[in-house]
């Protein structure tokens, strides 16, 4: 065997960042998932230490993002917000690819009255808004981070296992499929070696996608008081104590908004230039 | 000369797809294209039908005279008053070729309600008519059909309908029975040579296959790699090929009583647009190939026959420079 | 004459569509009653046009999908009776090679990962240096088992595919229009490795083809369908045809010779829809020498060297 060159364009992240619209919004993004692991190495304050004497501060040298109603660092609490945003989206949409992935291969593989039972349960799903799917589940499960979290994850698990179905459906019927099973395979062999390598990357893009929703969704259900308890910082959980002081102190609640819309806006993008990067057919074209 | 094409170069980007072809034909002739894929004879049938924007190439040089207009620089508004009523064209699937929403009858009449500003009724005579020389039974019934109901070689005979309906001077038909079964094939070749013949038309027919050249073509032009191989009368071609390629194309198709293991095909690939071979295209897959045709580009010359071919060292003798 | 290797007796496949909201139930015949045998080292071809069941009849033979009735034998053992066990160590004797070399092979698959799939499936090892062998019997350079099937060229595919098919060193191989998708050059490429792969090997070809030519010249035998059923069985490639069906087909073979060319062909119309076939003889409504007996009785494939399944069979 000879030694293999890998090449920057022969990798789907090295595509990615052939884009100039990957290279910005993955630095972003590498910027924020930095961040969210080392607040507590990088953050200047506590970020639950009260400090009254200066609350509502706004932005200057000491504080560079302002101080809330507390007197609490803003850029501490956003720091440690990006920490809790990220985790519970992230999380949330593994639970569901995973869970997802599981079922669609398996009711679209197998058909029968499995898929129709699930498809059933799925569309049902679907046609609720995520938030009210999302909301009934904490109601059930109860405030707070794990609550969010499994609110989110079954919120998004109908879009991952139609998009696994309609993916193992399509491929299903391709003659690669037939040439393996005219060699003898197996079902799981089918399922592991060919649909579901096959599916993956429609289903990535979609993750990443999701996980863009997934934190506006955490963002909703913490300015409702539905996710990260306080203490513990959150952006929608920051915006919402903003609210009060919306006029007084317009940074409370701005801020945290900036900082949810311009990470979901990389993810968007990001997920664009994947879509590209991932295109199978667009590789052919281009060789 | 109906149609007389000269030293067509058409590109699409930077890249050159088809250079320098030339070829006549007269009225009540029938003109294969050959070739396989990427030889360049489709974009050949845009061309001339004016529809090269549709996948963004455009020609780069040489002339498409029509009847004494030259094609290639025609207004666009000109040219689609021209298309469809002069020049008819043929496209390879019947089965996209017709509107799934609308009528069989609808969609005749309106080639001659936009061309020959027929009115609805008289439009609708000249299509039963049409129908009924294409041998569709019952034609009335047909025309308040819709494409999904007809099957494949119907839905070819309502294409070929369309095309007449506009009293053409020129088809140009690109792969017309590739999508069909060979006896409905047969079929739908018999009658379009014969409607052709006895309308006095004039007809590109673009093809893969010899076979299909062999039965219905009066001459034949050979393509290769975007560039003219060789072009001869249907006879002459057949009877003594002067270019490898065309003899080594006609020996690819099976005989009766050939000998197993005589059917050898043509070693390689096709070769590709972004990596043509320097010299003469066909070179790497050629086994008479020599000094010079990796380098110099072969040049048309003039045969003895009627016909042209460009190889430095053609078979058969009788080069007429 | 010895126990031929491939038995089918019979066979017949039913396909139902689910009747729906204000739908009838509608079932077809895909293949009816078909029987054949192969002896070791036959070429048997299959024509036939669209909607013949040739390809269905490919993947009953490889029980690739399950008859409705009816047995194949492979060896003298029943494939449609194996358990799922036995059923994957019997593929090792028999491959397939498919008609569309662009779907057939997994895109995500190496040259070499596709060649060492057979083995993968079996639960074997690839023995050391067989994917280069493979490459070789195909007549593709070793540098190729690290490209992906985008980089190559159809004719390449279809070699894989034909390498995919010799990797545990079957017996049997049934190419369904192994060429149909390839250039006129590439398939008498592909036609002659074909051939002169069953020399060297000692191989038994199930050859389907909608190419009445291409199948004259290359199988040793030739079964002629019509609508699910075969209507005639050419001992011979050259034998006269004796069935009005397979005179048309040859007739409409386009011969590449402009001195004899035919101005018209006697057949007429198109083949019917498998869902309502007519009661007597499925070709009765093409035919020119149709009776009224045709029209009524469903005509049997005769015994004999050369049976056909027609009321008026043309004498030689």
């Amino acid at each position: 065997m000879g030694v293999v060159a890998l090449k920057l364009s022969d990798t789907t992240l090295g595509r990615v960042m052939c884009r100039p619209k990957g290279v910005i919004a993955g630095t972003w993004l590498i910027l924020v998932v930095f961040v969210a692991v080392f607040a507590p190495y990088l953050t200047p304050y506590e970020y639950d230490i009260q400090d009254l004497p200066n609350a509502f501060r706004a932005p200057d040298a000491a504080h560079w993002l302002g101080t809330d109603e507390f007197g609490r660092d803003m850029l501490t609490r956003i720091m440690y917000g990006a920490r809790t945003s990220l985790s519970v989206s992230t999380i949330a949409i593994g639970i569901s690819v995973f869970c997802g992935m599981c079922l669609g291969a398996a009711s679209g593989y197998f058909g029968g009255r499995f898929d129709r039972a699930v498809t059933a349960v799925i569309d049902l799903t679907w046609s609720f808004p995520e938030i009210l799917v999302a909301l009934i589940l904490v109601a059930i499960i109860g405030p707070g981070v794990t609550g969010a979290m499994v609110a989110i994850g079954v919120a998004y698990l109908a879009l991952f296992t139609r998009l696994t179905r309609s993916q193992i459906m399509a491929i299903k019927s391709e003659t690669f499929v037939e040439a393996s099973r005219s060699l003898g395979a197996s079902h799981g062999h089918i399922l592991m070696r060919h649909l579901l390598p096959n599916t993956l990357a429609p289903v990535i893009v979609a993750a990443m996608l999701a996980t863009g929703d997934a934190i506006i969704l955490e963002a909703t259900l913490g300015f409702f008081g539905l996710g990260a308890q306080p203490p513990t910082p959150s952006w929608g959980g920051l915006m919402s104590s903003g609210t009060a002081q919306m006029f007084k102190a317009p940074w409370i609640i701005i801020i945290p908004g900036v900082a949810v819309a311009v990470t979901v806006f990389a993810i968007n993008l990001f997920g664009d230039a994947l879509i590209h990067a991932l295109d199978v057919r667009a590789r052919v074209r281009e060789s | 000369m109906l149609l007389s094409v000269k030293n067509l170069s058409v590109g699409i980007g930077t890249l050159t797809l088809l250079e320098s072809v030339s070829f006549d034909l007269a009225k009540g002739e029938i003109m294969g294209l050959v070739g396989e894929s990427g030889s360049g004879k489709s974009l050949t049938a845009l061309a001339l039908t004016g529809l090269l924007p549709l996948i963004g190439g455009r020609v780069t040089a040489g002339s498409l005279e029509f009847d004494g207009t030259d094609l290639a620089t025609l207004p666009k508004r000109k040219l689609r008053a021209l298309r469809g009523r002069r020049i008819a064209f043929i496209t390879q699937n019947p089965m996209t070729a017709l509107d799934p929403v609308q009528r069989i009858g609808p969609q005749v009449d309106f080639v001659s309600r936009t061309h020959l500003g027929l009115d609805r009724k008289e439009a609708r005579a000249r299509t039963i008519e049409l129908l009924t020389q294409l041998r569709i039974p019952q034609a009335d019934t047909i025309c308040s059909a819709y494409p999904h109901q007809l099957s494949g070689g119907m839905k070819q005979r309502i294409v070929i309908a369309m095309a007449l309906a506009g009293n053409p001077d020129l088809i140009v038909a690109d792969e017309p029975t590739t999508a069909l079964d060979v006896t409905v094939q047969a079929q739908i070749i018999h009658l379009l040579t014969r409607l052709v013949r006895e309308r006095g038309l004039a007809l590109v027919l673009i093809t893969h296959d010899m076979g299909v050249v062999a039965q219905a073509c009066d001459k034949v032009a050979v393509l290769y790699a975007g560039r003219l191989a060789e072009q001869k009368p249907v006879h002459a071609l057949f009877a003594s090929p002067q270019h490898p390629y065309s003899a080594a194309l006609i020996d690819c198709i099976p005989r009766e009583g050939m000998a197993p293991g005589s059917l050898t095909g043509i070693p390689g690939n096709v070769a590709s647009a972004t990596a043509y071979p320097a010299g003469c295209r066909f070179h790497p897959r050629c086994p008479r190939a020599g000094a010079g045709c990796d380098t110099k580009v072969p040049v048309q010359r003039g045969l003895s026959d009627a016909g042209t071919v460009a190889c430095h060292y053609p078979l058969n003798g009788a080069l007429d420079v | 004459m010895s126990e031929p290797l491939v038995k089918i007796q019979s066979l017949s496949k039913r396909f139902d569509t689910p009747g729906g909201f204000l739908k009838k139930p509608r079932s077809m015949l895909a293949v009816r009653d078909v029987s054949l045998s192969i002896a070791r080292g036959d070429i048997v071809g299959v024509v036939g046009e669209s909607g013949c069941g040739k390809s269905t009849l490919a993947r009953l033979v490889l029980r690739l999908i399950e008859p409705t009735k009816g047995a194949v034998c492979f060896e003298g053992a029943d494939l449609t009776q194996l358990s799922r066990r036995d059923l994957r160590k019997m593929r090792q004797r028999m491959a397939m090679v498919f008609q569309d070399p662009y779907s057939s092979l997994d895109p995500r698959y190496r040259v070499a990962d596709a060649l060492a799939e057979p083995f993968v499936v079996q639960g074997a090892r690839v023995p050391e240096g067989r994917i280069a062998e493979l490459l070789e019997k195909v007549g593709l350079p070793n540098s190729m088992a690290q490209s992906y099937p985008h980089q190559l060229s159809g004719g390449q595919r279809q070699r894989v595919g034909i390498a995919r098919a010799l990797a545990l060193n079957p017996d049997f191989i049934v190419l369904d229009e192994p060429t149909a998708s390839l250039d006129v050059s590439i398939q008498a490429q592909i036609v002659s490795l074909i051939q002169q792969l069953q020399r060297d090997l000692d191989l038994t070809y199930l050859f389907i083809s909608h190419d009445l030519g291409l199948v004259r010249y290359f199988c040793n035998r030739i079964v002629v369908m019509y609508l699910g059923a075969v209507v005639e069985e050419l001992p011979d490639p050259n034998a006269a045809p004796r069935h009005p069906y397979t005179r048309a087909l040859m007739a409409s073979t386009f011969a590449p010779d402009p001195d004899t060319r035919q101005e018209a062909t006697e057949l007429t119309g198109e083949i019917p829809s498998g869902f309502d076939l007519p009661r007597g003889c499925a070709f009765a409504g093409r035919c020119p020498n149709v009776t009224a007996k045709c029209r009524e009785t469903v005509p049997v494939l005769s015994r004999g060297p050369h049976p056909v399944a027609c009321f008026h069979p043309i004498q030689g």
